[in-house]
């Protein structure tokens, strides 16, 4: 960081909602309590922001019960819904400075990406399952009896959502837009990191014309407002993303308490592989973006990046080159890529991560240490000669840590990138058809990216294979999991066909 | 939800006998008694005419020969505007610029969140315009200014909302093959789109063909009908606004003998879709025919059914059959224009529907209040007395109305046949005005015989509140829609189309993307899949 400029977009916005948002009304929490809300950075605190525990939990269940239960939402036709929802993508967009300078200071996403697309894209994913709502299509059936058969599709109920830190927006939207257009209710847990944009949008929900009790917000711990969801026996289904050790709990606590349904999405460790007819001025940089975008702080981040030895040399030169390009700071200087780690947890977490790559013999190419200072900085680091077996080539570091393997054949690299525990991602990067067809189908990972990463979009579901979860977000099939089928059959008499 | 549609539609056009008993119109609209004054003084319609002109590559420009045709107030008869006469060259044109904004884009090239954008701005424009261009359709097409404004046009609205949402879920299939292959099908829009639309719903006919084929990335050549061509021209001018490219929707308004057969016949339009008479229908897949082969959506006439159970309740069913049939002074396609009555309410039956034909009032479609205005033109007026004539001269019943109302304008009473026989004509040929045939049935089977017995099969209703019956019913009848206690319920998410000769393929819901879309099988050799 240059300390010497003056900093005219270093600035904190005006803080308007840091209370709990049930039934249609901020509230304090029931205990008085509240949490500090600290800027990444400076590590000051910017906010106290109520804390909600258990009985906070309960309220707002019950308000999301009383609305499915008894409230216009899911008795509305799919296209009033709809109406609604387009209004709430209006909003958003008519909100979005001060809703990216929400998402800077809490979690440190970059404020002119975020101006200039991150929030558009949370109202162009609404606009999606807005568009959705009146396509909830049942099927009529092929009975093998005369018997007229037809599928309802419900919706679930009341859904939980717990979300993460690392793009606020986006979690939200993501969790928020098709459970509405399914016609379900919430409660929804965003992280203690990053409760500020989540408040904004059920204001912005609201004032759209969202009835209260449909979505509800407390905000507060994993330990005790997150578990308190998990458990709760008029939650209807539970979805998560965040962690695979948070996974672990979250689906157990839906076990003993009332079965409710689940959906995970988790950590990742996944392969980015550059084969010998890559173009290296091309893959490089997106190499390097598809690991260090959001400091790392990404569930598919591209952390394991394989290239084969005949482009290796090459490859790491050109990636040397850009990672000096690569600017670290204040994320609300529209010249900086990387912005601080979310806290000083996750600081201290990855910090001691570049210490085990050093002690197990990888290479260090760049980077490797904090930046002085304040706030959680950390260079961009790559390894090289890291091995299957090293720390940093196994575990989910969530920073801006590359390990850089070298492979030999097609066989060896699949086979290698499939031995994680993890499978949500994988990027592929080579024109040859055939070694991108057979690697598409080889890898065990939920999304592929072919000569491109990051390539979310409204319409690609995404989620994980093995223990980076189960259940898909965006894309219709998220709308699905928000939804429950009823089969009706009754006897039909004197049907001219069957 | 669609029994709660179809009640608010009826009670915002018509008087519901079953809301507490009560005949709301009573002392009102009684027409023998005369509203000849307000159809004396026609009421001067609140908007003027912008846009007369074809509109060919986001211009609107003159016909090529200059020509101009009158379109007319169905009130008086009256020249209302004189509109541009497209013909054959004038097509040419429109073919060629939208040639050329599907080969070149930017339309097809687009994003579709890009594409789903625009018509959502549309359809807030034509919402904030909502009463300008409901007024502009009443006066071309005499339809109810209170219909148009309340549930006309916002269902034009909602129509755009609903194919806006599908621009960017058109999902192909990728598929398991026998063998060491990748399967994918692209959908992919088909091309130029050719489209001819009636006047008996200008605007919801233009939503319900331009709608989807812009979904899908398809560019069009849209002719209207020579009777009503002026609300096309203003929504489109919206939809340009809204950010529509130059060429992606051409209007060529005028005649179907020469415009219309124009595009029918065109070697460079890709795909047809009409919706009018079963007659022009069969013209309309001749020239395809002969010409490029390209594939063609109909949607013809009808003689729906409209089948009151012996548990009906009377007052609800002579409501709903009175409504099915006389919407839109007749003039749908999918009128309930068989009324099959069983033997043991049928007396009851007669002696209310004719009550209720009775208080239909009938006046100036600008005029609060009104359930009925004046026929489209001439031709269709002296069409419908004529089928009331052989009516007569078959033997049945006149037990209301019979003859035009007033002296001005194409306006008819509201009139009920009773003791109808299958094979008179006024139980055969769709008459596509304010004439009610009620015919009596005794056995459910004999009554699915007779509703079936008909070279259409467009729609037909079922008024029981039997499960059994209800089920057995919507099996049986031969029709594209079984409307059971609603009638007229055109959601944008239901298709609607024929069996029989009352069509080919379907419009609306998820159905409607297939006319526009061509699938393409991509097919690619694998070595060493994983799986298969």
């Amino acid at each position: 960081m240059n300390g010497n400029m003056e900093k005219a977009w270093m600035r904190i916005p005006d803080i308007k909602f840091t209370k709990l948002f049930i039934n249609g009304e901020f509230v304090d929490a029931i205990s008085g309590k509240t949490f500090e809300n600290i800027d990444p950075r400076t590590e000051e605190v910017i906010a106290n922001v109520s804390e909600g525990d258990k009985e906070d939990v309960d309220l707002a269940v019950k308000a999301a019960r009383q609305a499915f239960d008894h409230g216009p939402w899911p008795r509305l036709p799919g296209c009033e819904r709809r109406r609604i929802m387009l209004k709430f993508a209006d909003l958003i967009d008519e909100n979005v400075d001060e809703l990216a300078a929400l998402d800077t200071v809490d979690a440190a996403n970059l404020y002119s990406l975020g101006k200039a697309m991150q929030i558009h894209h949370g109202a162009e994913l609404i606009r999606y399952y807005a568009g959705a709502a009146d396509k909830i299509h049942g099927t009529t059936l092929k009975m093998s009896s005369e018997l007229q058969g037809y599928t309802l599709v419900e919706p679930i109920g009341v859904v939980g959502h717990i979300v993460p830190w690392n793009f606020p927006t986006q979690m939200f939207v993501m969790k928020v837009g098709p459970a509405l257009a399914a016609g379900c209710t919430m409660v929804v847990k965003p992280a203690e990191q990053t409760p500020l944009s989540a408040l904004y949008y059920a204001h912005l929900a609201k004032q759209a014309g969202v009835p209260d009790g449909v979505i509800n917000v407390v905000t507060g711990y994993g330990s005790t407002a997150g578990a308190a969801i998990s458990s709760h026996m008029d939650i209807d289904m539970v979805s998560f993303t965040g962690s695979t050790e948070t996974g672990h709990r979250i689906m157990q606590a839906a076990a003993t308490s009332n079965l409710k349904a689940v959906s995970l999405e988790l950590g990742g460790k996944s392969p980015f592989i550059v084969f010998d007819d890559a173009d290296v001025d091309r893959v490089a940089p997106l190499a390097l973006l598809g690991c260090f975008f959001n400091q790392g702080q990404i569930c598919v981040a591209g952390t394991r990046t394989f290239v084969q030895e005949g482009i290796h040399d090459k490859f790491v030169d050109r990636l040397l080159e850009e990672v000096k390009r690569w600017v670290v700071g204040d994320p609300f200087d529209p010249n900086v890529n990387q912005g601080p780690q979310v806290d000083k947890k996750q600081y201290k977490k990855i910090l001691s991560y570049i210490e085990h790559g050093k002690r197990e013999g990888a290479t260090l190419l760049a980077g490797g240490k904090p930046l002085p200072g304040k706030g959680y900085y950390i260079e961009p680091t790559i390894f090289t000669d890291v091995t299957d077996d090293m720390t940093i080539a196994k575990e989910e570091i969530f920073g801006p840590v590359m390990s850089i393997m070298k492979f030999k054949t097609v066989e060896e690299v699949i086979k290698r990138a499939n031995g994680t525990k993890y499978g949500l991602a994988a990027g592929i990067m080579t024109n040859d058809l055939n070694i991108a067809n057979t690697v598409a189908r080889s890898l065990r990972a939920g999304a592929i990216w072919i000569n491109c990463y990051f390539a979310f979009d409204n319409d690609l579901p995404i989620g994980g294979y093995k223990m980076s979860g189960f259940g898909k977000d965006m894309g219709i099939q998220a709308l699905h999991k928000y939804l429950q089928i009823k089969s009706v059959a009754t006897p039909i008499f004197n049907s001219p066909w069957l | 939800m669609a029994a709660r549609r179809i009640s608010s539609l009826v009670s915002r056009t018509l008087p519901l006998v079953s809301r507490g008993g009560k005949q709301t119109y009573v002392g009102r609209g009684i027409y023998r008694y005369s509203t000849a004054a307000a159809l004396e003084d026609p009421i001067k319609p609140p908007v003027s005419v912008q846009y007369d002109k074809l509109l060919i590559n986001g211009q609107f420009v003159d016909a090529a020969s200059g020509k101009t045709f009158p379109t007319l107030d169905p009130r008086t008869g009256e020249v209302i505007a004189h509109v541009a006469e497209g013909d054959a060259e004038d097509i040419n044109r429109a073919v060629a610029a939208a040639r050329k904004a599907f080969d070149e884009g930017p339309w097809p090239k687009m994003t579709a969140y890009e594409r789903q954008r625009i018509l959502l701005r549309f359809a807030d424009l034509v919402e904030k315009h909502n009463d300008e261009i409901a007024a502009l359709e009443t006066w071309d097409s005499g339809k109810l200014y209170e219909q148009c404004a309340q549930i006309e046009v916002p269902m034009f609205v909602r129509l755009f909302r609903y194919y806006a949402g599908w621009a960017d879920k058109i999902h192909g299939l990728t598929i398991p093959a026998d063998g060491a292959l990748h399967v994918q099908t692209l959908h992919e829009p088909i091309g130029v789109a050719g489209q001819i639309i009636p006047w008996n719903f200008p605007l919801v006919m233009f939503a319900w063909k331009v709608g989807p084929a812009l979904a899908c990335g398809n560019t069009i050549v849209l002719k209207t009908a020579e009777q009503t061509p002026l609300s096309a021209l203003l929504v489109s001018k919206l939809l340009h606004e809204a950010g529509l490219p130059d060429g992606v929707l051409n209007i060529v308004s005028g005649f179907g003998p020469t415009a219309g057969a124009a595009l029918c016949s065109h070697m460079d339009v890709d795909k047809l879709a009409f919706t009018g008479s079963t007659e022009t229908g069969k013209v309309v897949l001749e020239l395809a025919s002969k010409s490029n082969l390209k594939p063609v959506t109909l949607e013809l006439g009808g003689k729906s059914p409209f089948i009151v159970c012996e548990d009906a309740d009377v007052d609800q069913a002579v409501e709903l059959a009175h409504f099915s049939l006389f919407f839109n002074q007749g003039q749908c396609c999918c009128a309930g224009s068989r009324t099959y009555v069983h033997e043991k309410v049928y007396d009851e039956f007669v002696e209310k529907a004719k009550a209720r034909a009775l208080r239909r009032a009938v006046g100036d479609p600008f005029k609060a209040g009104m359930e009925q205005g004046p026929q489209i033109d001439a031709e269709q007026f002296e069409k419908i007395l004529k089928y009331i004539r052989l009516g007569k001269e078959s033997g049945a019943t006149v037990e209301a109305g019979g003859d035009r109302f007033g002296s001005k304008g194409y306006y008819i009473q509201p009139t009920v046949f009773s003791n109808v026989k299958d094979n008179m004509p006024i139980a055969t040929d769709e008459i596509f005005g304010p004439v009610q045939t009620i015919l009596k049935y005794k056995e459910l089977d004999d009554v699915i015989r007779r509703a079936n017995n008909t070279r259409y099969g467009l729609a037909a209703g079922v008024f029981t509140h039997n499960l059994d019956t209800a089920n057995t019913l919507m099996r049986a009848l031969r029709a594209g829609t079984v409307w059971i206690n609603c009638f007229d319920t055109f959601d944008a998410t239901i298709p609607f189309g024929g069996y029989k000769m009352s069509g080919i393929g379907r419009e609306k819901g998820e159905y409607s993307l297939k006319n526009y879309l061509q699938v393409k099988a991509v097919v690619t050799s694998l070595k060493n899949p994983a799986w298969l």
